[in-house]
């Protein structure tokens, strides 16, 4: 975990970091973003987002994942043999996902029983592997780690703005705070914006509003 | 570019022998500090069983062992009803679960206040529909009615079999009875269908004192609940009479 957050900091500083590499981190974040444009990793959006805590441990999660999947490979890129190359992908994503809920369970255990099966499903989140099969098979371990924090910000980007939505219209705090209670506000809460159906609509709206601002619209 | 079949071995055994070492090593570093969060957790589970969910959660970590230490007394019972000279410590629910009913050695956890004995917390365990559930449940000094209970599971479905760990869900169950007005056993039920959640499900099965309200789309998981009860207050049963025994007998 920490890692992650060490790396987040000391990317930009590297003075080789150019146009194309911080490409690589912000385009996931608006016009490539993997939920809102392409669509991956759904499943665990709609089902982590009913409060910020456990969509920021996600977020953390995944990061650590992709970025750290995307290096390993990259470095092993042209060792691996091309016909076993999805079940290696899987086996170091798997392992890094094993070691986040390891570490969840030891030092979050209230986080890691709220994500319960949903840590272990980041082996099956379509951008991890996307990101290994479109990325890192073919780019040198730098940019796929450039690449690998990107796209996890980005899909923790969209986690914490639809957990944003779903929790102060659904039970009316901010990272488990009573923000209506606090300003004196008798706020009942929504309860559809709790149940999945409430992250489908919210996370519709955020693709809605990200697209019309960047004019995106899919091809017939 | 195409590899030799002995290099595509070597390399796949090479690869999972790494995962396998890393893991491993992770597993036993951080072993003994995910087994204190479920003991802790155990201890969380027991006193929300009688102080309700709320309270627990309010309280830090220090207060909840301090309460616990103060009030819990644990001990271990056999079918029979026979108190045994160990601790819950030394067995595994899991093992004893698998046994027949008979041969079930049975923790205990006591809570006594000025008054003498308040409540007695049981521990549960069977299988939902997808793997194990388990609970606790504590029950008034009458060894009937039902002061709280708590659930908890390994696998049930999110937003279905696992709403059964929600104060909504839990709530239901306070207040009920486990036997008839004979005495006689009975258990408690969770029935199909739900009516409304929340409030509306409570008011539903007021008047009803062996049934709960459902759980739309989880009836599995319901039927395991059901089971898990029924199996666990049959076992319990000779301790309940005893328990009622020595209260006659001392007034």
């Amino acid at each position: 975990m920490s890692t992650a957050v060490e790396e987040k900091k000391s990317a930009p500083a590297q003075p080789f970091i150019g146009k194309k590499e911080r490409q690589l981190l912000s385009d996931p974040l608006d016009s490539n973003n993997p939920i809102t444009v392409q669509v991956l990793g759904i499943c665990s959006a709609l089902a982590v987002t009913v409060q910020m805590k456990p969509a920021f441990f996600m977020t953390l999660g995944v990061i650590f994942v992709t970025m750290m999947s995307n290096l390993i490979i990259s470095m092993m890129r042209n060792i691996i043999p091309g016909r076993v190359r999805i079940i290696v992908q899987l086996a170091v994503v798997s392992t890094f996902v094993i070691l986040v809920d390891q570490v969840l369970k030891a030092y979050a255990y209230d986080v890691s029983k709220e994500l319960s099966v949903f840590v272990g499903l980041i082996v099956t989140n379509c951008i991890v592997m996307g990101r290994l099969e479109a990325f890192a098979m073919g780019n040198k371990p730098f940019p796929s780690l450039l690449d690998g924090i990107g796209n996890g910000l980005g899909y923790g980007a969209i986690l914490m703005v639809v957990a944003f939505i779903r929790e102060i219209l659904g039970s009316g705090s901010v990272f488990g705070f009573k923000v209506f209670d606090a300003i004196g506000i008798n706020y009942i809460g929504n309860g559809v914006m709790v149940i999945p159906a409430g992250a489908s609509i919210a996370i519709g709206l955020v693709i809605w509003a990200q697209r019309a601002r960047n004019g995106m619209v899919e091809s017939d | 570019m195409q590899r030799s079949n002995s290099y595509i071995f070597t390399f796949i055994v090479a690869l999972t022998m790494t995962c396998a070492v890393l893991l491993s090593l992770t597993n036993e570093a951080l072993k003994d500090k995910q087994a204190a969060n479920v003991a802790f957790e155990k201890r969380q589970f027991i006193l929300t069983t009688f102080m309700g969910a709320e309270a627990i959660g309010a309280m830090k970590p220090e207060e909840v062992n301090k309460v616990y230490d103060e009030k819990v007394k644990s001990s271990v019972v056999d079918f029979n009803g026979k108190v045994l000279d160990m601790q819950p410590d030394d067995l595994e629910l899991v093992k004893e679960y698998k046994k027949p009913i008979e041969e079930r050695l049975l923790p205990v956890y006591t809570i006594t206040g000025s008054e003498g004995l308040e409540y007695v917390v049981l521990p549960t365990y069977g299988f939902g529909l997808w793997d194990n559930i388990w609970g606790y449940v504590a029950l008034e000094k009458d060894m009937n009615t039902i002061k709280g209970i708590v659930f908890d599971h390994k696998g049930e479905t999110p937003g279905l079999g696992a709403r059964i760990t929600t104060d909504e869900i839990q709530t239901r169950y306070e207040g009920k009875t486990i036997r008839d007005e004979s005495g006689e056993l009975v258990s408690v039920t969770m029935m199909k269908g739900e009516n409304g959640g929340g409030e509306k499900s409570v008011s539903a099965f007021e008047g009803k004192p062996h049934k709960v309200d459902g759980m739309s789309g989880a009836t599995l998981t319901g039927n395991g609940i059901n089971d898990m009860l029924s199996d666990y207050f049959k076992a319990y049963n000779n301790y309940f009479k005893q328990q009622s025994v020595e209260k006659t007998a001392s007034n």
